[in-house]
């Protein structure tokens, strides 16, 4: 019994990789989306006009690559436009959205809950409200259940 | 509306035999009991115990009258009633997990078992060895089936599984039938050929219920990401998917040619339509909330709920729905799927409620409540829906309470309002398969 006990090396072990019967996804490799452009967002933030910056910067989400990079851009950019809005612009722009809008607007504000920084959780929490009376319960399960994310 | 509570455990699943005088249902136990309508009272007439693991699936046969249940003990049974008592007769799957749905061709000449196994049994009686013979379908599937329908035609098969997927298979078997004629979703029919699949493409989630409309050119299915979807065999292969604002949905069933009853985690059947176009829209959701009636419970009444929940205080935790937990099934009580006029619910809370449906020009809702509150917890409403898309409500209402101690009421309100949706901010479970 003592010898088996010994090493625990197999621990780093992940089964799941060698079970030849593992549940691969199907990826469809197409279109690449390369997430918005920041120097047009920068600009348009910084000239006031936060409800283009928006709309610009929920264009062309990063939703198919595998690269983090892309991923981590494109969240930085949308946070960026999206704390730049004052409380009052909210519910409009929530508003001009159609349904997958909201579920994608419901994505990047999750992943902004996950790095809280000092002003950003106070402004998501308001946007996520208004976003919740659009989309509701759903658009949160869509979030939960979504296998290609932001 | 009716609603009865059976026992406080969850139904698991339910089947009505052809007139609707018995219901057989699984109290999330290895036990399927039979219930016969007696009066206006449902009393306990068999307890079918074989299985050695939870029932998953019941499907009775109307004409045959026959009842097939599987469960999480790898294996189904077919009930036969022989002098009044149900003989089970076991049908080997050949499956290394647990099955997961059952469901009767349209002819009753076979009938489909999905299953954690990742294959779907499709068993037939061969009548030379006199036993029951089952085919698997593997391919495509990659992982555990939730849910199945027949097609009218009682070829194909339509499955949801939890790759994400709602596929439709042939399960044509050439001993007990003849080949079937082409059908808008394919031609060629051998057995386990995949003739269309959908889902999967980035979103969605487990598709938890299929089901074919009464033509069998429409098929509909809800899935975890809170989804509805309906393609049309006819009219290319774009689904319509229509996201919506609930929690996921479990059950969807067809009631007529363009209407859809679903309901899932919010507790309520929701009504969706879908148009000649073959676009799915929400009509509405089919459980009006009570306006808070301020009745005065009685001391009896109210000690008698707290000793049935077990709580200290008087405090009411009580859903504005019907049910008070998930809806897991819903079933065509009177009527077909071309025009159904009732459908009934059955869910975790251990109720089984029959709606009334009915689908005029007319804007008018009128409703009328009796309640009259016995032992055994029965609660008889009679409402008469007639919707169309626009609703305008002017409710009637005439109340009367009559408490078996104290005191009789009667109340007469009438207003007129829009629907105060409830939003259930809680915790849902993920069933990890």
């Amino acid at each position: 019994m003592a010898k088996n006990t010994l090493s625990s090396r197999f621990r780093k072990l992940d089964i799941d990789e060698f079970d030849e019967n593992k549940f691969v996804d199907d990826h469809d490799e197409a279109v690449d989306n390369q997430g918005p452009d920041a120097t047009e967002i920068d600009n348009l933030i910084r000239i006031g006009d936060t409800m283009t910056a928006f709309q610009l910067a929920l264009r062309n989400p990063p939703l198919n690559t595998k690269n983090p990079a892309i991923k981590e851009r494109a969240l930085a950019i949308v946070l960026r436009v999206l704390t730049s809005f004052k409380s009052s612009d909210i519910e409009p722009a929530v508003k001009s959205l159609d349904r997958s809008g909201v579920d994608l607007l419901m994505k990047y504000i999750y992943r902004g809950f996950e790095k809280p920084s000092d002003n950003s959780s106070a402004i998501l929490l308001q946007w996520h409200e208004k976003a919740f009376a659009v989309g509701g319960l759903g658009s949160i399960v869509r979030v939960l259940t979504a296998r290609k994310t932001v | 509306m009716s609603l009865h509570q059976f026992l406080l455990e969850p139904i698991t699943c339910h089947a009505w035999n052809r007139d609707r005088t018995q219901i057989a249902i699984s109290p999330n136990n290895h036990e399927v009991h039979i219930y016969q309508k007696s009066g206006n009272q449902w009393v306990k007439s068999h307890e079918l115990k074989e299985h050695n693991g939870h029932i998953t699936g019941i499907d009775w046969a109307p004409k045959s009258d026959r009842i097939v249940t599987c469960g999480a003990d790898r294996n189904a049974y077919v009930w036969s009633l022989k002098d009044g008592v149900w003989k089970p007769t076991l049908v080997i799957l050949r499956i290394n997990r647990a099955a997961t749905f059952v469901k009767w061709s349209p002819l009753e000449n076979k009938f489909a078992v999905g299953s954690g196994a990742r294959l779907i049994s499709v068993c037939y009686f061969e009548s030379d060895n006199d036993w029951w013979v089952s085919k698997h379908i593997k391919k495509p599937i990659r992982s555990t089936v939730l849910s199945l329908d027949w097609h009218p035609n009682n070829v194909l098969l339509a499955a949801g599984s939890c790759d994400f997927k709602c596929r439709v298979f042939s399960a044509y078997i050439k001993e007990v039938e003849e080949k079937p004629g082409p059908t808008p979703w394919g031609s060629k029919m051998p057995f386990g050929a995949v003739l269309a699949e959908f889902g999967g493409a980035g979103g969605g989630g487990w598709v938890h219920s299929v089901s074919f409309s009464s033509s069998g050119n429409r098929l509909a299915w809800v899935s975890h990401d809170s989804t509805v979807t309906v393609v049309d065999g006819t009219k290319g292969s774009t689904p319509s998917q229509l996201k919506t604002e609930f929690l996921p949905l479990l059950s969807v069933l067809f009631i007529s040619e363009n209407s859809v009853v679903a309901a899932g985690h919010d507790c309520c059947p929701m009504l969706f339509r879908c148009d000649d176009g073959g676009s799915l829209t929400f009509v509405s959701k089919l459980d009006l909330p009570k306006a808070s009636i301020t009745r005065n419970i009685s001391a009896m009444e109210r000690f008698r709920n707290m000793d049935k929940r077990a709580t200290t205080e008087d405090r009411n935790t009580a859903l504005e729905t019907l049910h008070q937990n998930s809806i897991t099934q819903v079933s065509i009580y009177e009527g077909d799927q071309r025009d159904c006029r009732k459908f009934c619910t059955t869910g975790i809370d251990g109720a089984m409620t029959i709606w009334d449906f009915k689908v005029t020009d007319t804007h008018r809702h009128t409703e009328t409540h009796t309640e009259t509150h016995t032992e055994t917890h029965t609660e008889t409403h009679t409402e008469t829906h007639t919707e169309t898309h626009t609703h305008t409500r002017r409710h009637t209402r005439r109340h009367t309470h009559t408490h078996g101690d104290t005191h009789t009421h009667t109340e007469t309100h009438s207003w007129s309002g829009s629907l105060i949706s409830c939003h259930h901010i809680g915790i849902f479970l993920f069933f990890l398969k």
